[in-house]
């Protein structure tokens, strides 16, 4: 039945493809999406390529905007309390894909089955910020426990734990999404079938098979649908970037969502018109394990990070625009102003050196005592030759490092573990907040913590930071978390990550932007 | 041999047992899980995803659970693409995998025979020199190679197909998939066809025809040929159940939606349901076609006999 249902897909995808090709009047956008699809059920989603099909398909209360910034999306506006606590949105009126009036209530069913235990939902965490949210993910109480009520239909009433500005922008995240209550109560998982899907975005799911394509059609029930340009959009999931790029010279897709970085002087030259690099909301970085010597003394730690050379990395070996990193939140991140950098930032890299073997001997590191541990990294083209490079850099303080590279889930799974000495890292922000940089640095937050930093003053800073609502004091805050931070070095900022994308020059409307968020309602295609 | 056959067939369900068996559990020797991902999970949001995939539940319970489903042909949830089951992504996939195996296998048998029976004909010439060169070339490169560069000159240089894609089942995404599938296979086939042929040109029963007056065509077709085929045929056994359940590296390249994939990525995820799954519609394969194999065999040589 199933089979009957693709092969039938599959002849319409062909049909449509074909005379999509004659037509001139439909725009069908064709993106090369560097991963593989999870699922059309946002509960159900932790990849950023998956959610890239579910941000064209749902609205939450906020959305992205053409320029990848929060704007009003299922909500037309929203009351703060003075205490920033209490939340009040004002729905706008639209419907689903299939008539029914979105309501408040659509939102609260949907954000107590994120939080049911027994649905498993990896991005739960996300909503904890609500009061409720985290007793009913772990059981302690019944889903009625969560803060959030449907006043009326068009009115939600959101209760905080704490003052939180990167609330908004979280709605964003798919996370936040609504889901059909009326369809998903009857068909439950089957809710995400092509022939059952209900939407309330600017695209409906039309056909979808695994590792071939997701075709999303307009959908014209969207509030918004008069401005929507394009009418199809069909995701090719294409995960080997050199395939990314032979489709995208051959003209078969218009969007390439990444590139093969070692091929980047050949892109540079003969794809400058489509190739962009946007600075992303990522950081790359090196953390020591801080609970295990001779990884707890401090100056080793700065020693270390000290005799990284940055430049030598972003400018010489990988060469695709990445810049050095010395803080740890990114420069342009929301509701925060200038980051605060290492010390040594300004330090020309010769006097690093000597500092830092300065340090070392301090520490009582030296010829008679050389310093040797194990380097870590999962396994891949681009974390190797920096591996080898900083090898390179740490061999001038006489420190000897082995290199170990695992797959990998194996090298996560071990992080978490603590299983390592020194181990490379990244992380990509879930929404535009310092919070959700630094966070990783406190001891509360737990296994995340890969470096288990424990730092007393800076898990104070960072509970006065959440306690308070007027933006700019805890930016200042949390400004000095990153200063107690930068000072102990914990992990090695290394560098900042970039978005990488092939755009056809046909595309119009794709804004570069740091979330890396381009919604295809506001796209178009030059005919 | 009806009874032989039927005797084969019954020892598929023990084996498949002991296979199942030691795949479920050497599958769990590699560390890492399924949700280990550089966005680790907070510890209660790991527990609720392992409830909900009974990934929590002592390994032997698991195993027994997992044995029940398959008897009702249950073969569980994909755990990284949510929303299909096993069998529905196993069923989508497999129809093009087969299909693009079969045909590559089918390429090779027609022209391998042909070039190794020639080069066979022509023993030691300058034809049977060039023959085996460009059949060592065809093994010695790999198809990782072989296959960016079909799409490279085809499909982007000369623009006479489409570099990739499955274009709904359309014949022209087929012809380079099945062309760098096929390649491999036609250099082995060409060479054993070579080497059996050159041995049974000289044997007794040959000799005997071409005594008989009889024309080298026939020879060669009815009579040389069919005792030739039996390292063919043996080697094509495993080589078709291999080809047909797809090569990761081709159906990554030419974005072919079959199953071969899953082989590398459903281990890389540790999307442990659908790792077993591939295996067993490998094992099942592997085990039908060397019972063809072997059924041939008697086809092949009158003095096989199965009781």
């Amino acid at each position: 039945m199933l089979l009957k249902t693709f092969k039938h897909a599959a002849i319409g995808v062909g049909l449509a493809v074909a005379l999509g090709g004659t037509a001139q009047a439909e725009k069908v956008l064709r993106v090369g999406n560097d991963g593989v699809v999870q699922s059309m059920d946002p509960h159900y989603i932790s990849t950023v390529q998956t959610s890239r099909l579910t941000d064209d398909m749902f609205l939450g209360l906020l959305t992205y905007g053409q320029d990848g910034q929060p704007i009003a999306g299922a909500a037309e506006s929203w009351d703060i309390s003075e205490d920033g606590k209490t939340y009040t949105f004002k729905l706008r009126d639209h419907v689903w894909s299939d008539g029914t009036p979105v309501t408040a209530g659509d939102f609260v069913y949907a954000w107590r089955r994120l939080l049911a235990p027994e649905t498993g939902a990896e991005y739960a965490s996300l909503l904890y910020i609500i009061k409720g949210a985290e007793d009913v993910n772990t059981g302690k109480v019944g889903p009625e426990g969560l803060a959030a009520e449907a006043i009326d239909d068009k009115t939600l009433k959101v209760e905080l734990n704490a003052p939180a500005p990167y609330f908004l922008a979280q709605l964003t995240h798919q996370t936040a999404f609504p889901v059909p209550q009326h369809v998903v109560e009857k068909l439950d998982r089957d809710w995400t079938k092509p022939e059952n899907i209900v939407v309330n975005g600017a695209y409906k799911l039309q056909s979808w098979t695994p590792n071939v394509e997701a075709t999303l059609v307009k959908n014209d029930k969207f509030y918004d649908a008069d401005n929507v340009a394009i009418d199809k959009v069909i995701y090719y999931p294409i995960e080997d970037r050199t395939v990314i790029q032979t489709r995208f010279r051959a003209g078969e897709i218009d969007v390439g969502r990444d590139i093969a970085s070692e091929q980047i002087d050949w892109l540079r030259q003969n794809m400058a018109d489509s190739l962009r690099i946007v600075p992303y909301a990522g950081i790359y970085y090196y953390v020591f394990r801080t609970d295990k010597e001779p990884f707890g003394d401090e100056r080793v730690r700065r020693a270390l990070s000290m005799a990284v050379n940055r430049e030598v990395i972003t400018d010489k070996v990988l060469r695709t625009g990445e810049l050095p990193a010395y803080s740890f939140v990114p420069p342009g991140t929301g509701n925060y102003g200038e980051p605060q950098y290492a010390d040594f930032k300004g330090v020309p890299y010769e006097e690093a050196v000597k500092q830092a073997k300065a340090l070392l001997a301090e520490a009582g590191y030296g010829p008679d005592k050389p310093l040797n541990f194990t380097l870590r990294y999962n396994t891949s083209e681009n974390h190797k030759r920096i591996a080898v490079a900083v090898q390179a850099m740490w061999k001038q303080l006489g420190v000897n490092v082995e290199l170990f590279n695992t797959d990998g889930k194996i090298h996560y799974a071990d992080l978490k573990e603590g299983n390592f000495q020194v181990a490379r890292a990244g992380w990509i922000a879930d929404y535009n907040d310092a919070q959700n940089y630094l966070f990783l640095l406190e001891t509360k937050t737990g296994p995340l913590n890969y470096s288990q930093f424990n730092n007393e003053k800076f898990d104070g800073l960072m509970a006065e930071a959440e306690a308070v609502s007027d933006l700019g004091q805890r930016a200042k805050i949390l400004q000095q978390a990153e200063r107690v931070a930068m000072d102990g070095q914990p992990i090695i900022p290394i560098y900042y990550y970039v978005s990488k994308q092939l755009i056809s020059p046909d595309v119009v409307g794709w804004v570069d932007n740091a979330p890396d968020r381009h919604p295809t309602r506001f796209l178009d295609l030059k005919q | 041999m009806l009874s032989y056959a039927l005797r084969r067939l019954v020892t598929v369900v023990p084996t498949l047992l002991v296979i199942i068996t030691v795949a479920f559990f050497m599958m769990r020797l590699a560390p890492g899980g399924p949700f280990d991902s550089d966005r680790a999970l907070p510890p209660e949001i790991e527990k609720n995803i392992q409830a909900a995939y009974d990934l929590d539940k002592p390994l032997v319970e698991q195993y027994l659970i997992y044995l029940g489903r398959i008897l009702i042909l249950d073969f569980g949830p994909s755990l990284k693409i949510r929303d299909f089951s096993v069998g529905e992504l196993i069923a989508a996939g497999a129809p093009a995998s087969m299909e693009l195996g079969l045909s590559a296998i089918l390429l090779a048998l027609i022209v391998g025979v042909s070039f190794g029976t020639l080069a066979a004909l022509r023993q030691n010439s300058g034809t049977d020199f060039s023959v085996m060169s460009v059949s060592m070339i065809g093994i010695a490169v790999p198809n990782f190679v072989m296959a960016p560069l079909l799409s490279l000159v085809l499909g982007v240089y000369l623009d006479w197909l489409p570099t990739s894609g499955w274009g709904g089942g359309a014949f022209r995404y087929k012809i380079m998939p099945v062309i760098a599938l096929a390649l491999p296979q036609i250099a082995y086939v060409a060479r054993l066809t070579r080497g059996s042929m050159v041995e049974v040109l000289h044997s007794n029963f040959v000799r005997t025809a071409r005594a008989k007056g009889l024309r080298e065509r026939l020879v060669v077709i009815r009579h040389a040929l069919k005792g030739a085929m039996m390292p063919v045929v043996s080697y094509l056994g495993p080589a078709t159940a291999a080809v047909m359940t797809g090569s990761v590296v081709i159906e990554t390249i030419f974005g072919v939606p079959g199953i071969g994939t899953y082989f590398v990525n459903a281990a890389l995820n540790r999307d442990y349901p659908l790792v077993m799954g591939v295996i067993i519609v490998y094992a099942v394969l592997i085990m039908l076609l060397n019972l063809v194999v072997d059924l041939l065999y008697a086809v092949l040589d009158p003095k096989v006999r199965y009781s």
